[in-house]
């Protein structure tokens, strides 16, 4: 995908999305709706960052929760204990997600193979244990009430409206941020390094430094989802950050396919979009729904990685008289 | 902390070991043959303690229970190899991983929704009297699992050094393209590494219920410990695993001793990362471990 064309249709795709998301509170004004949408902008700023390391540094976070969990607990401390600025408490989490961050990936991206998977597993299980003793610091298993909502000069983000388009202004921010970032020096260094690391290496793609980075733009990214996420609801509690949510955004990840930037929004509707389908049957049965899908979609994919809409796409090529696909360039 | 509380603490230390060694060692065995991380290893061990757990109810004898559940998760190891690690072989490590994490949510998962969300129990092998050992005691399933363990790892240890597959098992791990080459069938060493491993793993698991109990979610715990266990020991190296795995649970007992039994699932996590931080190759420096 070269010339104008593409890059015309790139931003086509990212603005129009932009648009159709930024003016939903105009014709919906369902508080109930549009809290579902933001929960949803919230997870979609999980998988982006997820997606980024999976898709493009072929590494796998099994711990992303941990840092929602950061981004939340570390929110809800330091506005009610230490009285500080909403925003600024917010940022300090992300620094300190992304801290942790690097000190994870720095040894383990080194290494070759999955150490990073069984690492992210350990912090993940380290954060949840850590919010469930600490309680002092946490209130242990009772969670945190009372947090602050979010305002800026005077505009209130409590509000269901407002805060849909705080949520996906931020969401937009990071997609751009994403996508420019797969199409710059260092997504197509970060791409040269999934196909064959030791080729991107010779070509003075410093591969460890690389992952590392995208470790920990993917955990800021969460760090700032679950920080939003607890201004919003004004109460956490540490269940919500187990391993198990952690592995449920990597299946959502997987399921809008690993080889796009886009692939995060469609895996973020098949996360939050399919739990509400199958809880008519049972409620028990959405992980293992996940679970199964997991192995599925890696076995009947095969590597392809373009994902539920890559995959509807080949369908529908294939039963519909030659109909011509929309390139996706957004790798 | 006095000698007899010490001794204490290493005899339950020693009891989880074996059982981090042993998962571990199914780490190992499948790491080996395949370069993959299988993230269900954990969700194996529960499988064997909770299929123990229903033979038993069935009203079988406890030796039955234990060779039920071998065979059990033997075929479950088998199966998933033959549907899901097979035919990625060719896509890489990543994918084959990837459905191994999907493995281990769809068993955890499955097993939520069979045996319910309560933690199980299974009788001792050989009675509950508690044996006296200098000021400390010990239950006579302590000797049971440090026992059977031993004879597990010795009898890996004869297989993979004496006999013919066992070689050709190591020589997979070593070259896999040089094993072929030599007319070494690499997907039979594949299978039967898997097989191996679910054995060993489904073993641990119906010998650690009686102490511990079983629950849906106890699997990706000790799974998450066995990997400590193997990367502290060296990931890669059978021996290792064993060290490691005893190692570790010497440190999380005594840990529990000094620190609070709180943390007690933190410990080992800890350990991962300073291993993975100070010494990635563990301590017996497994060759399999590269910087690049």
């Amino acid at each position: 995908m070269t010339g104008i064309a593409g890059f015309g249709r790139r931003h086509a795709g990212f603005l129009v999305f932009a648009v159709v998301v930024m003016t939903i509170p105009a014709y919906l004004g369902d508080a109930y709706y549009l809290s579902v949408l933001a929960f949803m902008g919230t997870r979609f700023m999980m998988a982006l960052g997820l997606s980024l390391l999976l898709g493009q540094a072929g590494q796998i976070s099994l711990g992303q929760a941990a840092f929602v969990g950061i981004g939340a607990y570390g929110a809800a401390i330091l506005t009610t204990r230490l009285g500080l600025d909403p925003w600024l408490a917010m940022g300090v989490a992300a620094i300190l997600a992304a801290g942790i961050a690097g000190l994870v990936g720095m040894p383990t991206l080194k290494l070759r193979g999955h150490y990073l998977a069984m690492a992210t597993l350990g912090v993940n299980e380290i954060v949840y244990i850590l919010l469930v003793q600490l309680k002092d610091l946490t209130r242990g298993t009772d969670g945190i009430t009372g947090i602050p909502g979010l305002s800026i000069g005077g505009i209130d983000f409590t509000g269901p409206k407002a805060y849909h388009l705080l949520v996906w202004g931020i969401g937009l921010l990071m997609l751009r941020f994403s996508l420019n970032l797969s199409h710059s020096r260092v997504g197509r260094s970060l791409r040269a390094l999934r196909r064959s690391e030791p080729a991107a290496a010779s070509l003075g793609v410093d591969t460890a430094y690389r992952k590392v980075q995208i470790f920990m733009i993917a955990a800021v990214f969460a760090s700032i989802a679950g920080s939003l996420d607890a201004y919003y609801v004004r109460f956490i509690s540490p269940e919500s950050y187990t391993i198990t949510f952690s592995i449920i955004l990597v299946t959502g990840v997987i399921i809008g396919g690993l080889g796009t930037i886009w692939g995060a929004l469609w895996g973020t509707l098949a996360i939050v979009i399919l739990p509400e389908i199958l809880k008519r049957f049972n409620d028990d049965v959405t992980n293992l729904v996940f679970g199964v899908l997991l192995i599925a979609i890696m076995v009947l994919w095969q590597g392809r990685t373009r994902g539920l809409r890559g995959w509807l796409a080949s369908v529908v090529r294939r039963m519909g008289p030659d109909r011509t696909t929309s390139n996706e360039g957004e790798e | 902390m006095s000698f007899d509380q010490f001794l204490q603490y290493v005899f339950s230390g020693i009891t989880s070991g074996s059982i981090y060694a042993l998962t571990a060692l199914g780490f190992t065995l499948v790491y080996n043959a395949t370069d993959i991380i299988n993230f269900a290893q954990g969700q194996l061990v529960m499988l064997g303690g909770m299929m123990a757990i229903t033979f038993h109810r069935l009203g079988f004898p406890l030796w039955a229970c234990f060779i039920g559940a071998v065979v059990t998760v033997i075929v479950v190891s088998v199966s998933f190899e033959q549907v899901a690690i097979r035919p990625l072989m060719k896509k890489g490590v990543l994918a084959q991983i990837i459905a191994t994490v999907g493995a281990a949510f769809a068993l955890e998962t499955a097993a939520m929704i069979i045996w319910g969300r309560d933690s199980l129990a299974l009788p001792a092998f050989s009675g509950e009297t508690p044996i006296a050992v200098r000021g400390a005691t010990v239950v006579p399933q302590t000797l049971w699992v440090v026992g059977l363990t031993l004879v597990m790892v010795v009898a890996l240890q004869i297989f993979y050094r004496k006999s013919l597959f066992g070689k050709a098992v190591r020589a997979c791990a070593v070259n896999p393209t040089a094993a072929r080459l030599q007319g070494i069938s690499y997907r039979r060493v594949v299978l039967f590494s898997f097989a191996l491993s679910g054995a060993i793993s489904a073993a641990a698991g119906v010998m650690i219920t009686p102490i511990s109990f079983m629950g849906y979610s106890t699997g990706a715990l000790l799974g998450l410990k066995g990997f400590a266990a193997a990367t502290l020991g060296g990931l890669g190296n059978p021996v290792g695993a064993v060290l490691g795995g005893l190692m570790l649970g010497i440190l999380e007992a005594l840990g529990v001793g000094l620190v609070s039994a709180g943390y007690k699932d933190a410990i080992a996590f800890v350990i991962l990362l300073l291993v993975l931080f100070l010494r990635p190759a563990g301590l017996l420096g497994a060759r399999v471990v590269s910087r690049q």
